[in-house]
């Protein structure tokens, strides 16, 4: 699915930096009801992961009251160049993976 | 008697010109975001916070995916998007010469995936319909609106303006009651905008996804308790192309963010 990253290309060493994601998902909260009744069943995502560099420095639980297509904003010092890694799990096996690379100076 | 007669004369005199929709003249016509609050406005400005700017993305996708027994793709004829749909959408609904009436965005992609992909049509407000029109009117960002300016559309302009001043539903109300006479003011808590077209397919964070003007106009319609239009139905189109033209000259902001 299409995510959205917004890590900043370059920082200084020990500098703090916002991260924002933004990913799609219906996020369907389980309470609504079809037009015949029917239950729509849950279809959520249930937490999300950032790794920088393989060690994980932020991590989600997400609930029904959230909106669809999740925004998420956080921050971490930038201590060395590298990778964030960021994932998405859900309901019935969902999982969505994205990346973005920084350059510290 | 005499006096009451004065004052119910003096009382129309005051409100007459009120009460007759007037057209909002050109430099005074402002797009929804002028009516948004600050939160909002920066989300649409935010492109990495625009939730519109997912479906862009899946739209490009779709754009470059070969489909239909043709095996082609948008690309494959059309090229890159970035140039060859600059504008386009600014200028829809356009008129089609083989159909001899105008055809929406939306309408233009399916006519595109029958002829030319030999695909079948994408339903309308499906996901993929929304990202592919999505990444067709996010090229034209920027650009001034300029639908209707083809003389061959006049009648349905025509057609348009006046099915947006007719009274419908079981609230008795035009389009023109609250979008022309009574902008800035509010409906319940929210604003009442003059409903200028500049940023669809948009981001409506009631719906909680993307959704095209029909969508949009098909809610408004129910909303004075009236039976919507189908979509894809000339009515529909005509009102769309009208509110097209009465935008002339707004920029578009494909995908836009609305409350």
């Amino acid at each position: 699915m299409a995510a959205l990253i917004n890590v900043p290309s370059k920082a200084k060493r020990g500098e703090i930096i916002e991260i924002r994601t933004l990913t799609s998902h219906i996020m369907e909260t389980g309470f609504r009801h079809t037009a015949d009744g029917k239950l729509v069943p849950r279809d959520i995502i249930t937490s999300f992961i950032c790794r920088y560099n393989g060690a994980e420095v932020f991590r989600a639980d997400l609930f029904p009251a959230i909106a669809a297509n999740p925004y998420l904003s956080f921050f971490t010092v930038a201590k060395e160049s590298g990778k964030f890694e960021f994932e998405w799990i859900g309901d019935n096996g969902y999982s969505s993976t994205a990346s973005a690379s920084i350059t510290v100076e | 008697m005499i006096v009451w007669r004065a004052i119910a004369a003096a009382i129309f005199l005051v409100t007459g010109p009120a009460l007759l929709a007037a057209e909002i003249p050109p430099d005074a016509r402002r797009s929804g975001y002028a009516f948004m609050g600050p939160d909002t406005r920066a989300m649409q400005d935010d492109d990495t916070a625009n939730p519109g700017m997912l479906f862009v993305l899946d739209g490009e996708q779709l754009w470059k995916k070969k489909t239909g027994s043709a095996d082609r793709a948008c690309a494959d004829c059309h090229g890159d998007a970035r140039t060859s749909m600059k504008g386009v959408a600014a200028r829809y609904p356009a008129f089609d010469k083989a159909l001899g009436r105008p055809v929406t965005l939306d309408q233009r992609i399916n006519l595109c995936r029958a002829i030319h992909q030999q695909a079948t049509p994408l339903p309308y407000e499906t996901r993929d319909l929304l990202a592919l029109s999505a990444f067709v009117a996010h090229q034209s960002r920027g650009n001034p609106i300029t639908a209707g300016d083809d003389p061959q559309l006049k009648p349905f302009v025509d057609q348009g303006r006046d099915l947006f001043m007719q009274r419908e539903g079981q609230l008795n109300l035009a389009c023109t009651n609250c979008h022309d006479d009574n902008f800035d003011k509010r409906l319940a808590g929210a604003p009442i905008t003059q409903g200028q077209p500049t940023g669809y397919p948009l981001y409506r964070l009631e719906w909680q996804t993307l959704g095209s003007l029909e969508r949009r106009l098909r809610s408004c319609m129910s909303g004075v308790r009236a039976q919507a239009y189908d979509y894809g139905s000339p009515e529909l189109v005509a009102l769309e192309l009208y509110l097209m033209s009465r935008a002339r000259g707004l920029p578009m902001e494909t995908p836009a963010v609305r409350p």
